[in-house]
């Protein structure tokens, strides 16, 4: 989804380390004290602690799934890592406590994603939203000004929400796309989180927007969400596209498409309140934009993977990432 | 500033119980209020009721038997104590990943929850009856269910009914994180905060620890009425 | 694409970090796997932080509990006519739920570990409360009148007669506490307090080997402290044999 102001900037970013590379392998081997933390000169693109940034201390929240926590992590290390003093907090709970929590100043920032910002915090209709990640973050971004806060640029990668099922019940009832649920529905039960019922981007949007009933709708934790389809308790379920299982398991599991868009994809764009980014300096915007460059689909799928199958924890994979691509030692 | 804050909470809390909110989520729809809550009182008496019949089935007769006999101590007494070491969170979490969501999956571990303290207080109850009671009753030709029925369980009362209020307890306090394994009860508030917000949530402790009280309350009643006159001791 | 050199400057993730992987392999990904050993070897190291945490709110918990029931005993004792409103106030807070109690008390002490430790105290008094005024209730009066024979003040009595003879009912008590609080502190997690709970909710809620490793883990430390209990009630009365709680 890399957009031309994207690969721009990139671009900038590659010739700046580039050029910063240089630089200091042209200063020698000089003192080593500035560069605690970080990685050994000479890797383009690892974040470089600065010194200064120690007189800041933040706190890096998420909402409380597996994907969010990831992001929190890979965010509060990569901040740690240029020179930052970081606690984190990944269990805030749904946006609407996140924000709270931004507001009042408990954290520091936290990543959203710009579909659900747009859908539950400033009211949008699902079509309403961009489909574009930059002109979806401008929009967002306008609105948080309002409240003296501030998104940064989105990630690479977008998630949204979808209806799910195994691939039986698709065939049986001959389900491609969310519409072809219509007159279906009525027999058949759906599974999502507690908040789904209120939510546009869930229950209620396919309720309103896609004019569907179901037989039942039960609210389960989504950790749940696949174990309610295997188990043959569930019809539907509410996935997100972002799942693993997708495509590890694809022979077992599909999503309809959202042929009618209630379930706009979202780029994840991190919220922070103007005042904290101001005293934080730049190289609080910096480091995050920075980090979340590799962040695109099979990136994050792989990430996903590694902490809801094969049980990691969110930091471990985050450490991964960012060693492996390079950003810390 | 500090002290205003409590009060805020709970006024604001009481104010759920009984009128709905807007929700937390946008989507518009209002959350809380009477009816509401009321639903979810009924649910979480429902589940617990269930659960609790089931514990009784079990237990009942077998530690009333035991105890009769004199056999089972071990079994008893040792159930009891394991019971009390067992964490409710982890029960709920497996049964709902490794069985199944929903009541009727959910509703016999809970029983299983309230079987230690009723097994183990039926059989302490009537294994100290005095043997010399129960021998008299043998001698003047009591069938052996009779003596249970008519003797050593009326003596046993007090301590039979604290067991089943201790299950009754600890089943509706485990029912309270059945939301986590797809049962509604008030534990929803708690739990789906989410959804509820911060005056749901203290509302739903509210309902929930009124609700214990309630139900332990009634509890003591029955068994005042239960207990016969000459058995009626008071303090501990 | 791109630049080429863009590509290799800036976040882009290795050879080999996206990995193939069949999920059929993976014991922890199938739904139904009950226990993975494989998994349990390598990570048991994620419990030790929580098992810290689980004894930082059971241990103050139990200490605080027994110090304020036992004063209430003596206090009770001395003065008969509190007994009753005493074990009234105790069951009361013995019946409320503890999750309830903890969201009760979360708008005056906020989220973490005091909150979970004040609410595990108040938990324990009754059963503490009760069977010490039990303990000593069941000196026979026979041995109180002996020591006073003897010329022991009451003080002595109470301390030197009456409490050594009620160690086993107290210690009965004291054990049925512990081994109630070390289960109960697990939902310690839902107030942000840490404990063994955080590896039985979250992202663990659906994992079950964590949560049985969990589980056990708080069941043997139940036993220990069970077990530790027996020991010193052992020591301090030998004349006795224990009493079933």
């Amino acid at each position: 989804m890399r957009t031309d102001q994207t690969r721009m900037r990139v671009l900038l970013a590659a010739l700046a380390a580039l050029a910063l590379t240089l630089g200091v392998a042209a200063c020698g081997s000089s003192d080593d004290s500035s560069t605690s933390g970080s990685t050994e000169s000479g890797e383009a693109g690892a974040i470089q602690s600065n010194p200064d940034n120690g007189k800041v201390s933040l706190t890096i929240g998420s909402k409380n799934f597996p994907e969010q926590e990831i992001l929190g992590e890979i965010y509060a290390q990569a901040l740690a890592a240029a020179g930052y003093k970081v606690k984190s907090a990944l269990n805030l709970g749904s946006e609407t406590v996140a924000l709270k929590a931004v507001k009042s100043g408990q954290v520091s920032g936290y990543p959203e994603y710009a579909s659900t910002a747009l859908t539950s915090f400033f009211g949008l209709e699902p079509e309403e939203v961009p489909s574009d990640a930059d002109e979806a973050w401008e929009k967002a971004n306008e609105e948080f000004e309002k409240e003296n806060l501030q998104a940064f640029e989105p990630t690479p990668f977008a998630s949204a929400n979808a209806v799910g099922t195994t691939k039986e019940t698709a065939d049986k009832y001959g389900l491609k796309t969310v519409s072809d649920l219509e007159g279906v529905s009525e027999e058949l039960s759906l599974y999502g989180s507690p908040e789904c019922r209120q939510r546009i981007d869930c229950l209620a949007g396919l309720e309103k927007l896609y004019g569907l009933k179901f037989k039942s709708f039960t609210p389960v934790d989504i950790g749940l969400r696949y174990t309610v389809l295997e188990k043959g308790q569930a019809d539907l379920s509410i996935l997100f596209t972002t799942d693993p299982q997708l495509s590890a398991e694809s022979d077992k599991f599909v999503i309809l498409e959202d042929d009618k868009e209630v379930f706009p994809a979202g780029n994840v764009i991190f919220v922070t309140a103007k005042k904290v980014a101001e005293e934080a300096g730049p190289d609080y915007e910096k480091t995050i934009l920075q980090v979340q460059e590799g962040l695109d689909l099979e990136v994050v799928q792989e990430l996903d993977a590694r902490v809801e199958l094969e049980k990691e924890t969110p930091k471990e994979a985050a450490k991964a990432y960012l060693e492996s691509a390079g950003y810390i030692g | 500033m500090i002290a205003h804050l409590p009060l805020a909470s709970f006024a604001g809390a009481i104010e759920f119980i009984f009128s709905p909110q807007e929700s937390n989520v946008t989507g518009g729809k209002e959350v809380g209020g009477f009816d509401k809550s009321m639903e979810l009182l009924i649910k979480h008496l429902e589940v617990t009721a269930i659960a609790l019949a089931i514990a009784l089935l079990v237990a009942l007769p077998l530690g009333l038997y035991l105890g009769h006999r004199g056999k089972g101590e071990q079994l008893a007494v040792g159930l009891g104590n394991a019971g009390r070491a067992v964490p409710e969170l982890a029960v709920i979490a497996l049964v709902a990943v490794l069985v199944g969501v929903g009541l009727q999956n959910v509703a016999p571990v809970l029983a299983i929850l309230g079987i230690p303290p009723i097994l183990n207080n039926a059989y302490v109850g009537v294994s100290q009856v005095d043997r010399a009671t129960v021998d008299a009753a043998r001698g003047i030709g009591m069938s052996e269910t009779a003596i249970i029925r008519k003797v050593e369980l009326p003596i046993a009362i007090p301590t039979v009914m604290g067991g089943i209020r201790s299950a009754a307890i600890a089943i509706l306090a485990t029912a309270t994180i059945a939301p986590l394994a797809g049962v509604e009860s008030l534990g929803d508030f708690i739990i789906n905060r989410n959804v509820y917000g911060e005056n749901g949530l203290l509302a739903g402790a509210i309902l929930v620890a009124l609700l214990a009280l309630t139900i332990e309350g009634s509890l003591a009643l029955l068994q005042r009425r239960l207990t016969s006159d000459g058995l009626k001791v008071k303090t501990a | 694409m791109g630049n080429p050199l863009v590509i290799a400057a800036v976040g882009e993730v290795g050879e080999g970090f996206i990995k193939e992987r069949d999920v059929g392999d993976l014991c922890q990904a199938q739904a139904q796997h009950v226990f993975c050993l494989d998994w349990a070897r390598e990570n048991l190291d994620r419990f030790e932080t929580p098992t810290v945490q689980h004894l930082q709110i059971v241990i103050p918990a139990l200490v605080i509990g027994f110090v304020v029931a036992f004063a209430l005993a003596l206090l009770a004792h001395r003065i008969r006519w509190l007994q009753p409103p005493l074990l009234a106030a105790t069951g009361i807070l013995y019946t409320i739920p503890s999750i309830a109690f903890f969201f009760l008390l979360l708008p005056l002490t906020g989220l973490g570990r005091d909150t979970a430790i004040i609410v595990l105290s108040a938990y324990t008094l009754q059963i503490i409360y009760r069977n010490t005024i039990l303990g000593l209730n069941n000196v026979p009066a026979a041995v109180k009148d002996a020591a006073r024979g003897m010329g022991l003040t009451n003080r002595q009595i109470l301390w030197k007669v009456e409490l050594p003879l009620a160690i086993p009912e107290i210690i009965a008590g004291l054990r049925v506490a512990v081994v109630s609080t070390i289960a109960i502190a697990t939902l310690a997690v839902l107030i942000s307090a840490g404990g063994l709970g955080t590896q039985m909710y979250g992202s663990n809620l659906t994992f079950p080997t964590s949560i049985i490793i969990a589980a056990a883990i708080v069941m043997l430390m139940a036993l220990a402290f069970d077990a530790l209990l027996l020991l010193v009630q052992r020591l301090t009365t030998p004349w006795r044999r224990a009493v079933p709680a």
